[in-house]
């Protein structure tokens, strides 16, 4: 969340589009009923399925799964051809007055660059022009027919209300009501939240569905407000921290990032990503990226890592593919070519796409190592459980091991939440029987793999043998331990400018202002520098209270980065310093310093006449509305159908089939064949969530599986009467990728659609129950999804594929 | 009940009792409320979870007929239920409807005035009707007393069970167990002033958001009641899976007390007798070892005390 959960009682209109908080996050959700009843907001649902959220919000508008582009685009064009901008805060905080290069251009579905056969782009034009010093080009009028307002303009006058509509399947008037509604808060005192979740994640488009959504938070000026925002809720407990320690393929902790193999020099990969301000005087400030890189390294490799070997650079892995995610591991393993998989706190063959690929693959493993406190899906994998697990034992060979852990109830240690508040907890409980701490199961691998090294030698044994271990006890590292290492400390004296002494050789350091480029400190995880200061665990603060009224409680817990609640909180401010509004004021500026309810985002003795930007992080100071070539498939997103999608063709560009779907994905091609037609599928699915589980686990808990016993799906009337199919009954849903058996729950909640002159129905498939616990036993959700991700991150498009219903 | 630290002198009222109930204190006691804001819930299931785990229920686990509802109604291990229903408004837009079903805890209970077997149901001064198990004799007439249809008979030991309102938190302080655990603030509870206060805030709340009908369900047919729903459509209780729009005791309580008593007495006295009969043909009930080992075990922790 660029805000935090209790901000959004701050907000004035609540936008919840791509998630179901009601549902998945009912405790975070309290804070949507705070707003309602004491800031007098609105909630408007935009879903596919009227939810539970839905059932307590002010406005639900339908909306066909995958087409959030189209939806949001089209608010983007309201909003500029009705003028419901915030002008100030969109010419000086973001980039629209800067200028693109002639080179860039966008035709029939495709931008600039693309390369058909590699299905993908060279992104060198997705640029601004710039002058002889390197500094991007400006039209403080936007004027200028290149700069980027202009382009964006023209880019979205194809967002009509009547193509949306038609690629929406949402009615007009419920499209222009909640951009209307959006449209109120371009005013300096109201704030628009926006409120997502896997639903927009989990498509072939999902980054860029986020990115349109930052767009008109820019546009609207709700970016870096109280009330406004963009706001991931996070879908498991401390997947946030997951994201923070980089344990994603292609991350180092702190969003740091592995090299390429054609990255083998040091030099060029520091070059590369400590980015230079394109705007003068901007602070820009991954250009420290340095400090942080040799800090980690320090960390993982004491004094092995020196300035003469650059810090072990040559230890670390180059990736020769972009990443090495799930679907990419497991088109590897489908192949033969993985010989063992560790699966930890994991359940693959219920959770990830197409399950009888991820059978056939985990089939042709020599070892399986599942880390779970529970009896897992995937470890079973191998063995027949009937109709919902029908294989053959005797033809896999795969070794499964079992090493049982400690569940979260278990454990000291601290959980980063969706408000990037990491919170230290305690345990309730020993773990049972033989259970230990994922750290002990870890540790115990990587020292024996250690000893196998030494006594016997291998191939490129130095990261091994040389890896950093202080642990008192070696074989166990204590949370409190980690936890240290992960905030940082001082290997030498460390001095500011005028010399002075800011930290001593040993000491923990305060903020990663104090990390240092030449080895003299050591930080596991720099975003997290400040978690455990000299002053102790930061993170184990329970301090509630609040002085200035805005929910910011500053003594609660601690908040990355260096305890900051609302990120970019500088462009709550005008560019003079004062607050836009003083019901918004998050900082502002007091002559001498910048002070207010938060920890300034922003050099706190920068006066507003030097105009910085307030967005440091970026090369340009400024919001970027334009991406430049950050992401896969352009710089502004594009509507493209869901890879298996109930129409013809993108309604945007009937005529391309290029632009049908994402062109920058990536599509292993067994998965390209193992796509349906809405031929033979017709109906649009969806999978999603239930309040009364948790994914795969809480089945094995009583008091859940009473709570919602059995597998079912959920069938608009319409479709159950074409179909002849009443509630209660058992159907089958089946896609190219095979079928599940469930009962039918039929609703009024989900209505057909009229898209692109045809009508669309959509089934919704909750995607919880399986073959073990204590719930009826069921077929796996995932039996039915495809196997193709965003293109960025290659998250699975769960969310958008084609089944057919039949009466059972 | 759990602790055993309801203080028996609170007794306002008991079943099938013709002493009078205590009197003396009258002083400071509050009447408590539950207040169930319906437009505020998102029928997580929180509260009927909290109530298992709170009353050690674990319900069977049943099977999906085709809503979300589940379990599909009151049992004797569920106190509660979460009640959907999909109902279109005059305006043809659809709302969900979720209503948290439980013991209203009337101030005119029905089951209370139904019970024939004396002190199995009971009233305490702060308004919460409870069951006293332990006198329960599985009759079923609170079933037939209750416009709510709220008591189940357990298979397991034949005698009812509903709601208690938790009444052993709240005579510790604590609010109920789902109040406790409600996410959004759609449970509350207090005196029922301050309850009745909240409830006409939340009203209008509610009307200046376009609900002309929104409004407090507090019958009067059963004297005002210690649950009160804030609705969207006062005007309609019905539509919440069946909410009773006037509910009243039956009139077969009444006909019942007059004229039946003396022969539910002696339905009783055929019950001890049935008793006595099953012992003297059945024998004494099997004691296993592990029951002897705690009386034992029991007895030998008292004989250290002492």
């Amino acid at each position: 969340m660029t805000n935090h959960w209790v901000d959004i009682r701050n907000a004035d209109l609540i936008l919840a589009m791509g998630g179901n908080p009601a549902e998945a996050h009912p405790v975070g959700f309290r804070w949507v009923m705070e707003a309602k009843e004491k800031n007098d907001a609105r909630l408007v649902v935009v879903d596919p399925r009227f939810t539970r959220t839905a059932a307590v919000a002010d406005y639900f508008a339908e909306i066909r799964t995958g087409t959030d582009i189209a939806f949001l685009g089209g608010l983007v064009n309201y909003l500029i051809e009705t003028d419901r901008i915030h002008h100030d805060y969109v010419r000086e905080y973001t980039d629209a007055s800067l200028i693109v290069g002639e080179a860039f251009g966008f035709e029939d579905g495709l931008f600039t660059g693309y390369d058909e056969t590699e299905g993908k782009y060279e992104t060198d034009s997705w640029n601004y022009d710039y002058d002889d010093e390197g500094n991007a080009l400006r039209d403080p009028t936007l004027q200028h027919p290149r700069c980027v307002f202009q382009l964006m303009r023209e880019h979205y006058s194809r967002y009509t209300l009547d193509v949306v509509s038609s690629v929406c399947g949402t009615p007009r008037d419920k499209l222009q009501r909640v951009w209307e509604m959006a449209g109120e808060t371009a005013v300096p005192g109201r704030t628009m939240t926006i409120l997502y979740a896997l639903g927009w994640t989990q498509h072939s488009i999902g980054s860029q569905i986020i990115r349109t959504a930052a767009i008109i938070q820019l546009l609207l000026g709700n970016m870096g407000m109280r009330g406004g925002g963009v706001n991931a809720l996070r879908g498991h407990s401390n997947i946030q921290g997951l994201t923070d320690l980089g344990l994603l393929s292609d991350q180092l902790p702190g969003y740091l990032t592995l090299p390429d193999d054609d990255e083998q020099a040091y030099d060029d990969y520091i070059l590369e990503r400590a980015r230079p301000p394109l705007v003068p005087d901007e602070v820009s400030y991954w250009r420290h990226y340095e400090r942080f890189h040799v800090s980690l390294m320090k960390a993982w490799y004491g004094n092995s890592a020196t300035a003469e070997n650059d810090w072990c650079y040559d230890w670390l892995p180059k990736l020769s593919e972009k990443l090495y995610d799930i679907l990419h591991t497991f088109e590897r393993m489908s192949h033969g070519e993985i010989t063992g998989y560790f699966c930890q706190g994991f359940n693959p063959l219920a959770a990830f796409p197409h399950k009888a690929k991820v059978t056939a693959s985990l089939s042709r493993l020599k070892y399986l190592v599942v880390i779970d406190p529970l009896r897992t899906e995937t470890a079973e994998f191998w063995k027949n459980h009937g109709e919902y697990n029908d294989v053959d034992p005797a033809g896999i060979g795969t070794e499964v091991f079992r090493l049982p852990t400690s569940s979260f109830a278990e454990e000291d240690g601290s959980i980063v939440n969706s408000s990037r508040w990491l919170q230290w907890f305690w345990r309730a409980a020993p773990p049972p029987g033989e259970a230990r701490p994922d750290t002990a199961i870890l540790a115990g691998i990587f020292l024996r793999l250690q000893r196998l090294y030494r006594e016997e030698g291998g191939a490129f044994p130095d990261p091994v043998l040389n890896l950093h271990w202080p642990y008192r006890h070696p074989e166990e590292p204590s949370p409190e331990e980690l936890a240290r290492e992960y905030n940082g400390w001082a290997l030498e004296d460390i001095v500011d400018e005028e010399r002075n002494v800011i930290c001593r050789a040993g000491e923990q350091v305060e903020d990663y202002g104090m990390l240092r480029a030449d080895g003299g400190t050591a930080c596991g995880c720099w975003i997290f520098a400040g978690c455990w200061t000299e002053d102790g665990n930061q993170m184990a603060r329970r301090d509630n209270s609040d002085p200035y009224g805005t929910g910011q409680t500053l003594g609660w817990a601690w908040s990355w980065p260096v305890n900051r609640r609302i990120l970019y909180n500088r462009a709550s401010a005008r560019p003079d310093g004062t607050p836009w509004a003083e019901n918004k004021a998050v900082v502002w500026w007091n002559g001498q310093r910048w002070v207010g309810t938060d920890v300034p985002d922003f050099p706190v003795d920068s006066d507003p006449t030097a105009q910085l930007g307030p967005f440091l992080m970026n090369q340009t100071g400024r919001g970027q509305l334009f991406a430049r070539d950050r992401l896969a498939e352009g710089p502004f997103p594009e509507h493209y159908e869901p890879f298996e999608t109930p129409i013809a063709s993108n309604p945007l560009h009937p005529h391309n089939p290029l632009a049908k779907h994402n062109p920058g994905a990536r599509v292993f091609e067994q998965d390209r064949e193992n796509f349906g037609t809405f031929e033979e599928f017709p109906h649009a699915a969806t999978s999603y969530r239930l309040t009364e589980h948790f994914h795969y686990w809480t089945m094995h808990n009583r008091l859940n599986a009473i709570a919602q016993p059995e597998k079912f799906v959920e069938i608009g009337e319409s479709l159950a009467n074409e179909l002849g199919i009443e509630k209660g009954d058992r159907v089958r849903v089946s896609s190219k990728r095979g079928h599940i058996d469930a009962v039918a729950v039929v609703t009024k909640r989900i209505r057909p659609l009229q898209v692109a002159g045809q009508t669309v129905h959509q089934v919704g498939i909750p995607l919880h129950w399986g073959f073990l616990g204590e719930t009826k036993k069921s077929h796996l959700t995932n039996t039915l999804t495809p196997s193709v991700g965003d293109a960025n991150t290659q998250t699975p498009e769960y969310k958008s594929f084609l089944v057919r219903v039949d009466k059972l | 009940m759990r602790g055993g630290q309801i203080n028996l002198q609170d007794i306002i009222a008991r079943s099938a009792t013709t002493v009078p109930s205590p009197q003396v204190r009258d002083g400071g006691i509050d009447p408590v409320t539950k207040l169930i804001d319906v437009s505020r819930c998102i029928g997580c299931k929180a509260c009927q979870v909290a109530c298992s785990e709170w009353n050690d229920l674990r319900d069977d686990v049943g099977e999906c007929v085709g809503v979300y509802d589940n379990p599909l109604d009151l049992t004797p291990d569920s106190f509660q239920v979460m009640r959907f229903n999909e109902y279109e408004n005059e305006q043809g837009n659809l709302e969900w409807l979720i209503r948290k079903d439980n013991c209203m805890h009337c101030a005119e209970p029905g089951c209370l005035e139904a019970c024939p077997a004396p002190g199995a149901i009971v009233q305490y001064a702060n308004g919460i009707v409870d069951f006293n198990s332990e006198h329960c004799i599985g009759c079923g007439y609170c079933v037939a007393g209750c416009p709510f249809d709220i008591p189940r008979i357990s298979k397991k030991d034949s005698k009812a069970y509903k709601c208690t309102l938790c009444s052993d938190r709240v005579f510790h302080g604590l609010e109920p167990a789902c109040v406790k655990s409600c996410p959004t603030g759609s449970i509350m509870f207090g005196t029922k002033e301050d309850m009745l206060d909240l409830a006409e805030t939340r009203t209008n709340f509610l009307k200046s958001r376009g609900y002309e009908n929104a409004g407090i369900y507090d019958p009067e047919g059963v004297g005002g009641t210690h649950v009160v729903y804030v609705l969207q459509h006062a005007d309609k209780p019905e539509i919440y899976n069946d909410l009773p729009k006037d509910p009243r005791i039956s009139p077969m309580v009444d006909a019942w007390k007059g004229v039946t008593k003396p022969l539910m007495s002696a339905a009783v006295g055929l019950a001890a007798l049935t008793g006595f009969f099953h012992y003297v043909t059945a024998g004494p009930k099997e004691i296993s070892a592990e029951d002897e080992e705690a009386v034992r075990a029991d007895e030998s922790s008292e004989e250290e005390r002492q």
